[in-house]
């Protein structure tokens, strides 16, 4: 018996640890596959290897040195950071009224913000194409910022405001007995309170804007207002029939890295905020 | 240094009337408690005074002031919560300080102020902790020094106690009894259910019933002369005993009242009523003897020492020589004849 149940007992163990090497083989073996090929140059692109055996910066040196792709970076930077700017704001700003103000209809515009995140993005694109050239905001940075910004709000103003309304009632009266204004119990109180929220919602708007294709497509039509998903697509090689594929592996490793940076960076806060959930004073 | 008054004050949460009417005067430096069974709306009438819910009609006012529509900080009101309710990311020092900071105190005074609370506290050793650092009774003393540092007129606890063990609960409750003493210039605002703190940290007692006050008083004159049956049950531990019916009957009341300690064995058989023990409780000091002589629940009664009696003992129970049978009427008003 007691054999039989260890026989099981390996098995068991090593079906876990089958099944966790190829989550990860699944996950990360398309990016290390990439960074393979962004080393590679000439016909070493189509020799198939798995370890790497050639190496040469000559593609990312392509990559930055051609075209307007660090423009395109910079684009990319400059809109996703200020997304996140700007939805975090309007998020605590709303949630802070969602989740501890009482007025009528509360509960009817929560679902409808919710009911917002439900329309694919190709349902109001056309839509939202006339609305940002009546703006006069065609072609720039800002056509990004404020189309990424409707879409990241419902998902950040939902979690931020479950988040705050878990808050301790008590902190805030404190708060509002010490004299401090909204803006002040906004501030100065719930926003320490809530750095793993705000990280973990920050970080999501930041890759959703960072990822985005069809928008960022749709509403910019020159080489210097593209981001670098559009710019990667749209990357060429000296012929019609030539497709760069060591150019467009090192744009990809070039545009994951600054993602994968941010999450190692902010991955303690993020865990430290699940588990340091019991603030209560 | 406040004197506050409610004028016929009203709540109402929608349709459902919280407080229907409470007159009320808290005379300056008073220690001023409100105790009443749950949902009785202490704690509403409490966050009222302290401006935390709107008054739906009737007047509030501070030294004759009508403070209706002023804000909680404007009204020099500063207030414990039960779950302390610190500011879990802030040290000791910056949660005392918090309050002055943003009224706009200079840096040199805030500081002289915070230390002076945590000196009189004892806390000037946990100033660079946060809350999760202390313990229950040093958080609870922090809010205490929160609530000091902003020299109010009016203190405001909302059962500051019912989150600490037994012990630390009585240490605690001697540290409030101490500071009223220190500030007798403050009047002090206290909410509990547990009569037992109304009792010994009051100067008068507010018993609240439904809304509405049932009776305002000193503690011992709710003790002696509860002017209903509600305050007569829920003032002093164990309950008055209540005897209805035919046990009240010879006395021409609906219901008569008595207390366990005014009671006494009738060794000699003379008593007025006639039981079997049932249950007997021994705390050393004193025990508690309960007898069943025939009505809805036993009689307590207290005895000096360890209790000689068993249960199944027959006993002849009667009220000590000199001390008073409180009678009722069908509507529960004490009477005496």
């Amino acid at each position: 018996m007691v054999g039989t149940f260890n026989l099981w007992g390996a098995t068991k163990t090593t079906l876990f640890y089958l099944l966790v090497i190829f989550i990860v083989v699944e996950s990360v073996f398309p990016f290390y596959y990439a960074i393979l090929t962004s080393f590679k140059t000439g016909t070493d692109l189509f020799r198939v290897s798995y370890w790497p055996d050639s190496f040469s910066w000559g593609n990312y040196a392509a990559v930055l040195n051609t075209g307007s792709f660090p423009r395109n970076l910079l684009n990319s930077v400059f809109i996703s950071a200020t997304t996140v700017l700007l939805a975090l704001f309007l998020a605590i700003t709303a949630s802070f009224a969602l989740s501890r103000v009482r007025f009528r209809g509360r509960g009817l515009l929560l679902m409808t913000i919710l009911a917002v995140s439900m329309f694919p993005q190709i349902a109001v694109l056309a839509g939202l194409f006339e609305v940002i050239r009546s703006l006069g905001i065609y072609n720039t940075p800002w056509a990004l910022i404020f189309s990424y910004t409707i879409f990241t709000l419902p998902f950040t103003v939902w979690v931020l405001t479950t988040f705050m309304r878990d808050l301790p009632l008590e902190i805030e009266e404190a708060a509002i007995v010490d004299g401090a204004t909204p803006w002040v119990i906004i501030t100065r109180v719930f926003m320490p309170l809530m750095w793993p929220a705000l990280v973990t919602t920050g970080l999501l708007a930041f890759i959703g804007a960072w990822n985005e294709f069809l928008f960022a497509l749709t509403f910019t039509s020159s080489n210097d207002t593209r981001t670098v998903p559009v710019a990667i697509a749209l990357l060429s090689g000296g012929s019609s029939h030539e497709i760069p594929w060591g150019a467009i592996m090192a744009a990809s490793v070039i545009v994951t890295v600054p993602l994968v940076v941010l999450v190692l960076i902010f991955q303690r806060k993020i865990v430290s905020g699940l588990t340091a959930g019991g603030v209560k004073g | 240094m406040a004197n506050i008054q409610l004028r016929n004050v009203r709540k109402a949460f929608g349709a459902v009337e919280v407080i229907k009417g409470i007159d009320l005067d808290i005379q300056s430096g008073e220690f001023m408690v409100f105790v009443g069974p749950s949902g009785c709306g202490k704690s509403t009438l409490l966050r009222l005074v302290a401006g935390l819910e709107d008054i739906t009609s009737g007047e509030l006012s501070f030294d004759g002031k009508i403070v209706n529509g002023l804000a909680p900080s404007k009204r020099g009101i500063a207030m414990v919560f039960q779950s302390y309710a610190l500011y879990p990311h802030m040290t000791v020092y910056a949660n005392m300080a918090f309050g002055m900071q943003l009224q706009g105190g200079g840096k040199e005074e805030i500081k002289k102020r915070v230390e002076a609370a945590a000196e009189l506290l004892q806390i000037t050793p946990y100033l660079a902790r946060l809350p999760k650092q202390l313990s229950g009774g040093q958080r609870q003393r922090v809010a205490i020094g929160r609530a000091i540092v902003r020299d109010p007129k009016v203190f405001l606890f909302d059962e500051p106690l019912s989150n600490l063990d037994a012990a630390l609960r009585v240490a605690t409750r001697l540290e409030i009894a101490k500071l009223h003493h220190d500030m007798h210039n403050v009047t002090m605002v206290y909410v509990t259910h547990d009569q037992v703190e109304a009792m010994t940290l009051a100067d008068r007692i507010c018993v609240l019933r439904d809304g509405l006050v049932e009776q305002v008083g000193t503690p011992l004159e709710l003790y002696e002369n509860p002017q209903s049956l509600f305050v007569a049950g829920f003032i002093g531990s164990p309950k008055m005993n209540f005897l209805t019916g035919k046990f009240a009957e010879p006395f021409k009341a609906k219901t008569i009242g008595a207390r366990s300690e005014h009671l006494e064995v009738k060794s000699n058989g003379s008593g007025l009523w006639k039981g079997e023990v049932i249950h007997s409780e021994n705390l050393g000091s004193d025990s508690y003897i309960y007898v069943n002589v025939g009505s809805d629940e036993p009689l307590i009664v207290r005895e000096n020492g360890t209790a000689l009696h068993q249960a199944g003992d027959v006993l002849s129970v009667g009220l000590i020589e000199g001390e008073k049978l409180h009678k009722f009427d069908a509507v529960g008003k004490p009477f005496d004849a």
